[in-house]
C-alpha cells in the first residue's frame, strides 16, 4: 500500500517525514521532534510576541512565551520596544509574573536585583560583598532582536537571519489589507480568549487554512447566524482560493468580496448592518465613514497564516504557543477600532464572543476536532497525514502557488518550511 | 437579617441551577426578563462588561441561540452532552428594595464528559426582579475564579 512505510524509524531525517502531498504521523507524536522544533523553528525564526497596541505607553509591558521560554515585551521611556528573557541574571527567577501592566522597572523578588525597561541591570542590593567582581553592564536581562511590521511585533533569538520584512515577503500586502478593518482608526487589541487543547501545535496551524472543515465542524455556528451571513460563509464551493506565499506563509481567501475593505464603499449597506449603520448615523458620523465602518466591522474575508505562530484570521489575531508535543495553547485576540465609535466596537466584541472562546459557538468544536486528531494519531504510527487536497488544480501564482479555497496548499506551504528549517 | 427574602431568593436560585443541570432549557429561558443579560467576564476587575471582551455576554436572542446549539446535536463538542452537577451556597443579599434583590452566592460545578471530570468554581451575582410571588432574572454575572487562566471548552450553561 502506498500510504504505508515499512517501519517507524525514529532517527529518520525530518526531510523524509515530509513529502509533497503528506506528512508522517510522528510530526504530531514524537517528543524528540518537538524538542527539535523548539530549537530549529521557534528559537530560529521570527516569532510573534505582541501587537503594538498591547503595550501602548512608555512603561507598558506584557509577558508571554517564545516556544517554552518566558519573555517580557516592554516599551521603554523613549517608546522603544524590548523583548527580554524573563529571567534574573543572578539566580534565574522570573522578574515579572503579571500578564500585562505598567511599570518603571522589573525587580526580582528573590534578592531584589532591578532592571530598567530596556533590560539593563540598574541596582543590586548590598553590593559591598561583590567587591569589584560584579560588572552590572555584563548582566542585563537578555534582550532579543525585535522588529515590527504594521503594528505586529516579532522577536527572534537569531541576529543573523533576514530582516522581518524579508521574512514576511508577499505576506506584507495581506497584512496591510487586514489592517483596513480599523476603518481608518488604528487597530487595537483590548483582550483575548485563551485556551489549551490536548494536541500538537501543527494541528492548529493547519486549521487556519482549512476551509474544508467549516460547514461540518461549524454547523451549529452556521445555524445560529442570519441568512446573509450564512450565504457569506458558504464558501467551500465558491470562488475563493488558497495561496502559498513562501517561507511557510499562506493566505486562504474565503470571501473575495471582503479582501479590500476600502473598495466598493458606494454599495448599499447590507441588511444585517442596517441597525448599526442607523446608530452610527445618529451619532453624527458622515455617510462615507458609516459605510467604511460597516464594511470593516465584520472583519476581512481571508485568513493569513504566518509561520510559525500567528495568523491574521478574518477579524482577530490567532496566536499559538507549543506547550508539549501533545499540548498547545491558543490566544484569540480581539480587534477593535482605537478611538472608533463604541457601538461599532461593541459589535466586534459580541462577534468575537459569538464564535471564539471556551463558550463560543465555533472554537470548542474546532478544539474537539483537533483533540480527536491527536487521539487518532496514536493509532497506526506508520501511517501518514494526507495533505493532497487541491493538488491537481494547483498552479504557479505571482507569489507562489495557488489552488481552490479548500485546497491544502497552505498546509503544504507550512510543512515545506518545516522541512527546510528542520533540515538546516 | 431578612431571612424570608433570603429563603425566597435561595429557593429561586436553587431551582434555576436544578433546571440547568437537568436540561430544562425552555423553562430556564422563561426565568429571564426580556432585556436580561447573562455575563461571564474574563478580567476579574472588569465592571464595564458591555464594552469589553467576555466569555459570554448574552441577551435574550443569544441565550436562545445558545440553548439551540447545546441541544441541536450539530456541535461535536456538546455531543455527547456534558453532565453537570452544581452546588450553590453562601447566599448573601447585597441590596434590595420593593422591586429588586441583588444576591451573591458561590457555585461549585462538576462536569463530566468523555473520560474527563472538570471543576469550575464561580462567584455569582444575581439581580432578581420581583414577579408576583417569585422572581425573574435581570442579570446573572458569573465570575469564574480562574477566568483569566486558559480554559477548556464549556459546553453547557454555567
Amino acid at each position: 500500500m502506498s500510504n504505508l512505510i515499512d517501519v517507524v524509524n525514529l532517527d529518520a531525517s525530518p526531510a523524509d517525514l515530509v513529502l509533497p502531498d503528506r506528512v508522517h504521523t510522528s510530526l504530531y507524536t514524537d517528543p524528540k521532534l518537538f524538542d527539535a522544533e523548539l530549537e530549529k523553528i521557534f528559537y530560529s525564526t521570527w516569532v510573534w510576541v505582541a501587537h503594538a497596541s498591547e503595550i501602548p505607553e512608555a512603561g507598558s509591558y506584557k509577558s508571554t512565551f517564545i516556544g517554552k521560554q518566558p519573555v517580557i515585551v516592554a516599551r521603554d521611556r523613549k517608546k522603544q520596544v524590548h523583548v527580554l528573557l524573563n529571567r534574573c541574571r543572578h539566580r534565574g527567577a522570573t522578574v515579572c509574573e503579571h500578564k500585562k501592566g505598567k511599570t518603571n522597572s522589573f525587580v526580582c523578588p528573590y534578592h531584589g536585583w532591578s532592571y530598567a525597561l530596556d533590560g539593563s541591570l540598574r541596582g543590586v542590593p548590598h553590593p559591598e560583598s561583590y567587591g569589584d567582581c560584579l560588572d552590572k553592564s555584563e548582566l542585563p536581562l537578555v534582550s532579543l532582536r525585535v522588529e515590527e511590521y504594521a503594528g505586529m511585533l516579532f522577536a527572534t533569538f537569531k541576529d543573523d537571519i533576514e530582516p522581518l520584512t524579508d521574512f514576511l515577503g508577499p505576506a506584507k500586502k495581506w497584512i496591510d489589507l487586514f489592517m483596513k478593518q480599523g476603518a481608518g482608526y488604528p487597530i487595537k487589541v483590548p483582550g483575548e480568549h485563551r485556551f489549551r487543547f490536548p494536541g500538537n501545535w501543527k494541528i492548529q496551524l493547519e486549521n487556519t487554512t482549512d476551509a474544508y472543515h467549516f460547514p461540518l465542524v461549524h454547523k451549529s455556528f452556521l445555524s445560529s447566524v442570519d441568512e446573509e451571513t450564512l450565504k457569506l460563509f458558504d464558501f467551500v464551493e465558491g470562488p475563493g482560493y488558497v495561496e502559498d506565499l513562501g517561507n511557510g506563509h499562506s493566505v486562504m481567501v474565503m470571501i473575495p468580496d471582503l479582501v479590500d475593505l476600502e473598495a466598493d464603499l458606494d454599495r448599499p449597506v447590507p441588511e444585517r448592518f442596517e441597525g448599526l449603520a442607523a446608530e452610527l448615523r445618529d451619532e453624527g458620523i458622515d455617510e462615507q465613514q458609516v459605510r467604511r465602518i460597516v464594511r470593516a466591522v465584520g472583519g476581512s474575508g481571508f485568513n493569513l497564516n504566518l509561520f510559525p505562530n500567528v495568523a491574521c484570521s478574518m477579524a482577530f489575531f490567532r496566536v499559538l504557543q507549543p506547550i508539549s508535543v501533545t499540548e498547545t495553547e491558543i490566544h484569540h485576540s480581539v480587534i477593535t477600532m482605537d478611538g472608533g465609535p463604541a457601538t461599532a466596537n461593541r459589535y466586534r466584541l459580541r462577534l468575537h464572543e459569538h464564535f471564539q472562546g471556551p463558550m463560543g459557538f465555533g472554537t470548542p468544536d474546532d478544539s474537539e476536532a483537533w483533540e480527536r486528531v491527536q487521539k487518532g494519531a496514536s493509532a497506526g504510527e506508520d501511517l501518514w497525514i494526507m495533505l493532497n487536497r487541491g493538488l491537481p488544480g494547483e498552479k504557479p501564482s505571482e507569489d507562489g502557488l495557488v489552488s481552490d479555497v479548500s485546497a491544502e496548499t497552505g498546509m503544504r506551504a507550512a510543512y515545506q518550511q518545516w522541512k527546510k528549517m528542520m533540515s538546516a | 437579617m431578612n431571612l424570608h427574602t433570603l429563603q425566597e431568593v435561595t429557593a429561586f436560585i436553587w431551582q434555576e441551577g436544578d433546571m440547568l443541570d437537568h436540561g430544562e432549557f425552555a423553562a430556564w429561558l422563561n426565568l429571564w426578563v426580556e432585556k436580561g443579560t447573562y455575563i461571564i467576564p474574563i478580567d476579574p476587575r472588569e465592571e464595564d462588561f458591555e464594552n469589553s471582551l467576555n466569555y459570554a455576554y448574552d441577551d435574550h436572542h443569544m441565550r436562545t441561540l445558545r440553548v439551540q446549539r447545546l441541544t441541536s446535536g450539530e456541535s461535536i463538542s456538546t455531543s455527547p452532552q456534558p453532565r453537570t452537577v452544581r452546588s450553590l451556597s453562601t447566599f448573601r443579599i447585597l441590596a434590595q428594595d420593593a422591586e429588586r434583590v441583588t444576591v451573591r452566592c458561590a457555585q461549585n460545578l462538576r462536569e463530566f464528559r468523555k473520560d474527563s471530570l472538570k471543576h469550575y468554581s464561580a462567584d455569582i451575582v444575581y439581580t432578581l426582579v420581583r414577579d408576583g410571588d417569585s422572581f425573574r432574572i435581570e442579570r446573572k454575572l458569573i465570575r469564574l475564579i480562574n477566568s483569566d487562566d486558559t480554559l477548556a471548552g464549556i459546553g453547557y450553561i454555567l
